[in-house]
């Protein structure tokens, strides 16, 4: 540590711009957000082994999806910004003929393609999409005179809609909603102007009735009137609900502590290692522990948004700007459902949920940032 | 580089970013601050109401059902058991791809169509999520191998333990146990809830369902923590159930084995009393079926196979079958005769072979062609069976005589064994043909229902009846499968006849079976003690007048019914028995032995039977007079 003083009297972040760099800067690595990210995966990884009933496999199979993302995300920062927006094109164009492929020849459950297989690997083209629309956006509006002007607003509506379109025909809505609003982020950030918001706000009045009549199908009217009233279907579709209210509420303040949440142990909790994890912790830890977690979240989400206020470009303002908002959409729309104020989608929590597609796809977003972090000054 | 790139303004650009940004930052913090106070209020607000859901939900009152009552022989011999049985389910939650696991299942331990059927038709019931769902009850101890070592990539499987009701003679005492099965809807409403809360099954038939109230026990309760597929984790409370009570009935195992293998291959019933307390020793109806195949959830096809057998092996013969008595009616109308005063002992008549009403062109058949000959007595009538007789004595009887002592002796009348089910045949009467057919009684019906044809009809169950009361001389005590705790109970009643009269009788039926002209003297051989019986042969078709019958022609089917009613030892009547063998042609050849084997068996079983009597009457003269 012959550099000790000096990576201590200046950030990570801001050594980038007096060209002072540390050993966690030459690989491009921010170490705030790095050991933030580390403690999360840790605190996941202690969740989960209570969540899947001490299932060392279930640990095991998550510590390589971290390290899987780990390698993925210090690649991924290694790229040049100006290299990510030359070739933001390629990913959304690949993802929407993978999207188009799923239409054909993709692979189903419960009513539902979503899945492709190529060569024995399985995966979900979709997750593409999440990284690659926001990807898209920035790199077409970046280099555009700020605010938007009507075409180039129109024209990102259009690439904002493909993707999420092919996705309602899979059908998964949820995640269709979910990729049109990270697009969306960036038209925003961009400086899309208050008027066309106002047309969007009303817009979403018109066509939202429309939607529950016309485009839902059975089953997604069906989750979302759950929401309202999940004592109508008390075994059915209302159960999840129910049970992980259950688990929420007798957590109380402290919790009934690590391994000892009686829903989620006696399996009264459904996908509890997966999609509904947070009411494992808010069982055994209480709202002490969801205050906590809470606080992590945002304190990853505070230094995303100083990298993204200290970029270097418009092109990675707005890609650091559009992923980080993205991602408090994902703790948003977990939490929200599993406590029982949004309908259930299939979204899980970052870093905490049971997956490696989810984790994964969050590294490479997070390789992104970490590009954008330390971006060089460009010439003109 | 394009126009538009030329036009961008750095500076302003920052500043509107900036200001988004900010925006957004304050956006997501509301929104936090929204997710936060939802978390408050479940876990601070509502932290009461939800901590008693949670522990309603782990801590639940289930309830322990008791240990059905288990039903011995008279000997201690165990006919209906309680085993473990290892069943396998399916949590449909956590199967994954179900068709691929039943597949998989299939290929294991082999699954058949029927199973698939019955899973996917309790699938479609309502049911709690993670609630096992049963695909294959009483796993042998080579699939529940199989399934051990392939579980790892079974996922959803379940193997559980369940006490199953075992019928050791499942085949030979399926009639008379009947079988338990699953509670189906149509029953579920006649029960009552909590008694049969944990109870799967209940009493279909026989015995166990009439006294399914004390077979069934008294339902206990235990308070246990489970998880959501109600696998119990730990017990926190428990009252015991009280188990059922056991049934010890008067039924020997080995004489109800015996009449099963006398039955062989035949189509037909066998009865047999204990006449001192009128306990059933056996009762046997062929063919049968195996009452545990009914335990476990019999096949659909093989149900139907049974059911629409022609030989009809579900059918209880020994109270359902009805049958014409035939002339095993005989020593009861003699009786009639004697006691009514209508003739004497010494009364006798020549017997052409037919006999004909006043006034009328019709003949009346006996059974031998050119009859009886001459100066035939009731004696004669009886232990040749001679028609021609009793057309006589029976018409100067009347119906109303012959259908009064019938009725003395349960023809006509269910018996009241202690049975869920029961017919009560047919004795005619003129007051019966009016209700039954509208039709005023004519002299014709009198001389059939004389012989016990036309309408007559009784059960094999009835016979046996009637037969331990000719036996004991008139004494009559309801027959009874479930021995009583409390002492024997006197004879409800008692036919008033004299002495004479029933030793007429006796004798009479006894060289039935003694005497070298008797109708079954063919099973007197070796016979060390004396038996009395009564032969019979019960008509399936009509035969038109000067018809010939020719047995060889006409189909089995329809042949003649072959019966045979025999008690023992004459001196100290102990054993009652009926045989009824279908389409068996006669009594004398194909229903006799089995009589005669039941009750060999019997007084070897029972050597006591005969101690009673020994020094009173030489046994060596019974061989054969």
């Amino acid at each position: 540590m012959s550099q000790g003083d000096f990576v201590r009297q200046l950030d990570s972040g801001s050594s980038a711009i007096y060209g002072a760099p540390s050993h966690w800067h030459k690989i491009h690595m921010d170490l705030p957000l790095l050991l933030l990210l580390m403690v999360l995966a840790g605190a996941g990884l202690f969740i989960l082994y209570s969540a899947s009933g001490q299932s060392a496999h279930y640990v095991n199979r998550q510590l390589s999806y971290y390290g899987v993302g780990l390698l993925v995300m210090l690649i991924t920062a290694q790229i040049p910004t100006r290299f990510l927006e030359r070739w933001a094109i390629i990913p959304y164009i690949g993802g929407v003929t993978l999207l188009v492929g799923v239409l054909f020849f993709g692979i189903g459950a419960k009513g539902a393609q979503r899945w492709l297989e190529i060569g024995g690997f399985r995966f979900q083209p979709s997750e593409i999409l999440k990284i690659a629309v926001p990807l898209m956006l920035t790199s077409y509006l970046a280099r555009r005179p700020l605010p938007p002007s009507f075409k180039h607003v129109f024209f990102s509506l259009i690439f904002i809609a493909i993707p999420p379109l092919l996705v309602v025909l899979q059908p998964d809505l949820g995640t269709a909603i979910l990729i049109a609003v990270s697009g969306f982020f960036v038209l925003f950030l961009a400086g899309l102007p208050k008027r066309y918001l106002g047309f969007a706000l009303l817009a979403a009045v018109v066509v939202l009735p429309l939607m529950w009549l016309y485009g839902l199908r059975d089953y997604q009217r069906q989750r979302i009137l759950t929401m309202f009233d999940p004592e109508a279907d008390k075994l059915g579709a209302g159960w999840n609900i129910i049970q992980s209210t259950i688990a929420i509420g007798s957590g109380g303040v402290d919790g009934k502590g690590w391994m000892r949440g009686t829903q989620s142990q006696l399996d009264f909790l459904p996908e509890s290692h997966t999609d509904f994890i947070i009411a494992v912790l808010a069982e055994e830890f209480g709202l002490i522990g969801v205050l906590l977690l809470m606080t992590l979240f945002l304190l990853i989400i505070v230094r995303c948004v100083m990298i993204s206020l200290r970029a270097q470009s418009m092109f990675g303002r707005l890609l650091a700007g559009s992923l980080t908002l993205t991602f408090f959409v994902y703790i948003f729309v977990n939490m929200g459902m599993v406590s029982g104020i949004l309908p259930v989608v299939g979204v899980p929590l970052p870093f905490m949920s049971y997956g490696g597609t989810s984790i994964v796809t969050l590294m490479l977003g997070f390789g992104m940032l970490m590009s954008v972090s330390t971006e060089r000054k460009r010439p003109g | 580089m394009n126009d538009d790139h030329a036009l961008k303004n750095p500076q302003m650009e920052f500043r509107l970013f900036v200001g988004r940004m900010l925006f957004a930052m304050l956006v997501v913090l509301v929104m936090a601050g929204v997710l936060v106070g939802r978390y408050y209020y479940l876990q601070v607000v509502r932290y009461d109401g939800l901590t008693t859901l949670s522990d309603r939900n782990r801590v639940l009152v289930e309830p322990v059902p008791p240990t059905r009552g288990l039903i011995y022989d008279r000997n201690g011999v165990l006919l209906a058991d309680n085993r473990s049985s290892f069943n396998l389910s399916i949590v449909v939650e956590r199967a994954g791809e179900l068709e691929e696991l039943i597949a998989e299942l299939d290929e294991l331990i082999g699954v058949s169509d029927s199973e698939k059927k019955r899973f996917y038709k309790q699938l479609d019931r309502r049911r709690r999520p993670y609630e096992p769902v049963p695909l294959r009850l009483d796993l042998n101890e080579k699939e529940q191998g199989v399934l051990a070592v392939n579980e790892y990539h079974l996922p959803g499987v379940e193997v559980t333990v369940q006490l199953l009701r075992d019928y050791p003679l499942g085949r030979e005492t399926a009639h008379v146990l009947g079988y338990v099965g699953r509670i189906n809807d149509r029953e579920i409403q006649g029960l009552d809830p909590v008694r049969y809360s944990g109870t799967l099954v209940t009493g279909k038939t026989g015995l166990e369902k009439k006294y399914e109230d004390e077979l069934l026990g008294e339902v206990g309760y235990q308070t246990v923590e489970t998880n959501a597929r109600s696998r119990v984790m730990q017990q926190l409370e428990r009252t015991d159930p009280v188990p059922g009570k056991d049934l010890h009935l008067y039924l020997d195992s080995r004489l109800q084995q015996l009449a099963y293998e006398s039955l062989q291959g035949e189509r037909g019933a066998v009865v047999a009393i204990e006449i001192a307390t009128g306990g059933v020793l056996a009762m046997a109806s062929a063919p049968t079926f195996d009452a545990n195949e009914f335990v476990t959830g019999i096949s659909f096809d093989h149900y139907d196979e049974l059911l629409n057998s022609p030989d009809r092996p579900l059918f209880d013969r020994v109270l359902q079958g009805q049958y014409p008595p035939g002339s095993t009616v005989k020593p009861i109308f003699g009786l009639a005769a004697l006691e009514s005063g209508v003739i004497r002992s010494s009364y006798k008549i020549d017997d052409p072979g037919f006999y004909q009403l006043k006034n009328e062109e019709r003949k009346f058949r006996d059974w031998k062609k050119g009859g009886h000959g001459n100066s035939i007595s009731l004696y004669d009538a009886i232990v040749q069976s001679c028609d021609t007789f009793f057309y006589d004595v029976g018409v100067k009887m009347t119906i109303d005589t012959l259908s009064l002592y019938g009725s003395y002796f349960g023809l006509g009348e269910k018996t009241g064994l202690d049975m869920p089910t029961e017919r009560a045949g047919i004795m005619p009467s003129r007051a019966w043909k009016k209700g039954a057919r509208g039709l005023a009684w004519y002299p014709g019906d009198t001389v059939n229902a004389s012989i016990g044809q036309g309408f007559s009809l009784v059960t094999p169950m009835q016979l046996a009846e009637a037969t331990a009361r000719l036996a004991s001389r008139g004494e009559v005590r309801p027959p009874q499968l479930v021995r009583k705790q409390h002492a024997l109970m006197p004879p409800v009643n008692i036919i008033q006849a004299s002495e004479a009269n029933w030793d007429y009788v006796h004798k009479a039926m006894q060289d039935v079976v003694h005497n070298v002209r008797g109708t079954a003297q063919k099973i007197n051989r070796g016979l060390n003690y004396h038996m009395a019986g009564k032969t019979g042969t019960a008509q399936v078709i009509g035969i038109k007048q000067d018809e010939e019958y020719d047995a060889e022609l006409v189909a089995k089917r329809n042949r003649d019914h072959a019966l045979f009613i025999a008690f023992a030892p004459v001196e100290n009547p102990k054993i009652a028995v009926s045989v009824i063998v279908e389409n068996g042609e006669q009594g004398s050849s194909a229903a006799a032995p089995v009589a005669r084997q039941i009750i060999d068996a019997y007084m070897k079983y029972y050597p006591e039977a005969l101690a009673d009597i020994t020094g009173q009457q030489s046994l060596r003269a019974a061989g054969g007079q």
